[in-house]
């Protein structure tokens, strides 16, 4: 058993949370007041070399470990977590590449993506297929030695600012799953169309957009993978992210205990810091307990990506659900700590418990995580 | 035993039902999206009689008990949560004091506007330094001839800068703690007083709340609530049946919540996991419903009934931001996309276990009731 980060992990880390103490905390009202997508935040990741974690160092960046994305994702979110989408959708967008790439693809398609210069993102979902994935209508046809896609695409993270897409579309004309392939899109060679953004309860500097494809050429030699393997490489992509989600929302959570714990200690009624009354006291117990359980669980999950493990589907779920379930509790309670001041924007927990909600739904909605974890334990 | 409402509660249900879901329920979203005061919806409800619930008919009002204002609330709620407090705040603690400790002239003078709608009431008794410990509030009412000045500063205020009467808690003695706040009836249009910082909120946006700030506020000895030093009664008093309203916020909220996840359900198909949640959801919600209204029974028979308030006002706000939540996570992103009902409803829920007592005070109160000697 190991519980502690690498001496590299922790430099990465250090270096992570003065910039987002310095840079990205003063800035996290704003970007969910006004909504828009922070690109300063963008070019401060790209500058100091964050977005180059998800990948190994012959591609470009600096790691390449889910453990140490994790890390990253946790400790940006602590304070934004619009911001720490970033870098989980950078993490999002390449693992297709990653995993179903080949040498020539990943030296080709990586190292922008590792410095920063382009913006990847994840495209499965439709408007009729969200949790049902095998049910995309996206069609992509095969002329010579390039595929054309039609379709739209829904709720994709940074879709609208995003160089790089990656695509999930049926070769066959059945609506089999069997004939999903998956295809890299670059913004200048394949351009889509961005039809609206969505306005959000959370995360709301985090552009989220619906994504028109229109007749859109896709040389053949960006296609991932074989034709029909597309579904099985969404799936396997998942299992690699969940536990940044898991990541993303143990930040949310810490973020809003942090805040909460330091109020109730300075909070006066009754003539005593509130914190001195057992029932705030138990509240703050129960708290840090379950954070404390869901980032054993988050890095036990980042661990086995890393490792490959056997059971990693089982355990990415489980970190992913048990992660935001916790966070969407703990930031009610968070508000709660704080009272009136709680529900009103000049406090930050109001917005943390806003963010809270999304991670129970996207990525795989918690209700989904649960029927993926009964199939593992019932196989 | 009988659990059911009895004709006239039903009736009244049902005629405010129409108006909740006729009038009120159109605008919620734009009044939330907006941030804006749910004008028609407050002129609708007050030519429905409903701004004066609690208010006798010789003062104007409809006469009614406090299970018809808990059906009046709940009703509104299931419509816009917004419109809800609003009447709630007016009805309840902006109005209740004067019916319970008002002198004949002051009833006279200020219940038939009240209750017609003319007129909309607001409590202030929170400050910044002064919430859940009320009894430590700072605010002064010096006495000066034949009056009172105030100076303070009060924060939370629900109806701020739309009420045009305010039940202010001040401090007349040196007296510690409670014993030495007084209740005053102060118009909004009174030299000195002013509308300070107005809070962006979580949810309720229809719903002004902020500060509403004192400087040398003049205000005549008539228009004292009770004796000097009764105030912290006063309020206390009044945050017992203004929970009943809460409850029934809370309840009105949990079943719009659950009456649109059901929808969405019967729409496009649903498996055992939803099945299940829905279940918890409905179970939920009855067993709130019927403790708010033994509550507001209690309260209607002249029987103690504060804990029974406190234990309603808490088990209603926790079911209503279980069951907002619950129906957010069956409706999935969609849910979660500005405007769509599911996201007001949670951010709304919110509030209700913080606002007239967190629920942390009601735990406080109840455990003091259950270990009274």
């Amino acid at each position: 058993m190991d519980f502690e980060f690498n001496a590299e992990q922790v430099a990465i880390r250090d270096t992570i949370r003065e910039l987002v103490q310095d840079r990205v905390a003063p800035r996290a009202a704003e970007i969910d007041q006004t909504a828009e997508y922070p690109k300063d935040i963008e070019k401060l990741f790209a500058e100091n070399g964050i977005l180059g974690i998800p990948f190994p160092e012959e591609y470009g960046g600096i790691s390449g470990s889910s453990v140490t994305i994790c890390m990253g994702i946790e400790e940006i979110a602590k304070a934004c977590a619009s911001s720490s989408l970033i870098l989980a959708v950078q993490a999002l967008g390449s693992y297709p590449i990653l995993v179903a790439g080949t040498e020539e693809q990943k030296k080709r398609l990586c190292p922008p993506l590792a410095a920063g210069e382009k913006v990847a993102a994840y495209a499965l979902s439709e408007p009729g297929s969200g949790s049902d994935a095998g049910a995309m209508a996206t069609r992509a046809k095969k002329y010579g030695d390039e595929y054309v896609l039609n379709g739209t695409k829904q709720f994709i993270t940074h879709g609208s600012i995003a160089g790089t897409l990656v695509v999930f579309a049926q070769t066959n004309a059945s609506d089999d799953h069997r004939g999903i392939a998956a295809f890299v899109l670059e913004r200048e060679t394949s351009p889509w169309k961005v039809e609206k953004l969505e306005h959000k309860l959370g995360i709301r500097g985090s552009p989220t957009a619906q994504i028109v494809l229109e007749d859109v050429k896709v040389p053949a030699a960006n296609r991932l993978g074989d034709e029909g393997a597309g579904f099985k490489l969404a799936l396997a992509v998942l299992d690699r992210s969940r536990p940044g989600i898991g990541a993303q929302a143990l930040g949310i959570a810490e973020g809003a205990f942090a805040y909460a714990l330091n109020y109730v200690k300075e909070r006066q009624q009754f003539g005593q810091a509130i914190a001195s009354f057992q029932g705030i006291q138990f509240m703050l117990a129960d708290i840090a307990t379950q954070i404390e359980a869901a980032r054993h669980l988050v890095f036990q999950a980042a661990t086995k990506v890393d490792n490959k493990a056997p059971d990693l589907t089982k355990i990415a779920a489980m970190a992913k659900l048990f992660a935001s379930d916790m966070a969407m509790r703990v930031t009610t309670d968070c508000v709660q700590l704080l009272g009136g001041y709680g529900y009103i924007s000049d406090y930050p927990v109001e917005r943390m418990m806003r963010d809270a909600k999304i991670t129970q739904i996207y990525e795989g909605t918690n209700q989904i995580q649960r029927v993926v974890i009964a199939r593992a334990l019932l196989r | 035993m009988d659990l059911e409402l009895t004709p006239e509660h039903a009736s009244f249900r049902a005629t405010v039902r129409e108006l909740a879901q006729g009038v009120v329920q159109p605008m919620a979203a734009e009044v939330d999206r907006d941030h804006r005061f749910p004008d028609e919806a407050i002129n609708a409800a007050a030519e429905a009689g409903l701004m004066g619930v609690l208010i006798p008919r010789e003062y104007g009002g409809a006469g009614l008990d406090a299970l018809a204002f808990e059906i009046c609330i709940e009703e509104l709620a299931q419509a816009c949560a917004s419109t809800a407090v609003i009447v709630d705040v007016h009805t309840s603690v902006g109005t209740e004091p004067i019916l319970l400790f008002g002198s004949e002239e002051q009833k006279k003078h200020w219940l038939p506007r009240l209750a017609s709608g003319e007129m909309l009431g607001a409590f202030a008794l929170t400050e910044p330094a002064s919430g859940s410990d009320a009894a430590s509030l700072k605010t002064t009412a010096r006495r000066n001839g034949n009056g009172y000045v105030l100076n303070g500063a009060k924060v939370f205020i629900t109806n701020i800068g739309r009420a045009a009467m305010y039940v202010v808690f001040a401090r007349t003695g040196p007296e510690e703690k409670a014993a030495g706040v007084s209740a005053f009836l102060v118009p909004a249009d009174a030299a000195g007083l002013r509308v300070g910082q107005i809070f962006q909120k979580m949810g309720l946006h229809g719903s002004p709340t902020g500060e509403l700030v004192l400087e040398d506020v003049s205000v005549p000895v008539a228009n004292r609530l009770g004796a000097e030093g009764q105030g912290f009664t006063v309020a206390m008093r009044a945050l017992d049946s203004g929970r009943i309203g809460i409850s029934g916020q809370a309840l009105g909220i949990a079943q719009a919540a659950f009456d649109e996840a059901r929808d969405l359900m019967r729409e496009r198909g649903h498996e055992q996991g939803d099945d299940f949640a829905l279940a918890d959801m409905a179970t939920r919600v009855a067993s709130a419903r019927l403790l708010a209204y033994q509550a507001a029974w209690l309260c209607s028979h002249g029987q103690p009934f504060t804990r029974q308030a406190s234990m309603a006002k808490l088990h209603c706000t926790d079911t209503a931001m279980q069951v907002t939540l619950d129906a957010l996570q069956i409706a999935g992103d969609e849910g979660a996309r500005a405007g769509s009902p599911f996201e007001r409803h949670m951010r709304d829920a919110k509030a209700l276990q913080i606002y007239e007592g967190s629920n942390q005070v009601q735990r406080i109160v109840i455990a003091r009731e259950l270990l009274r000697g």
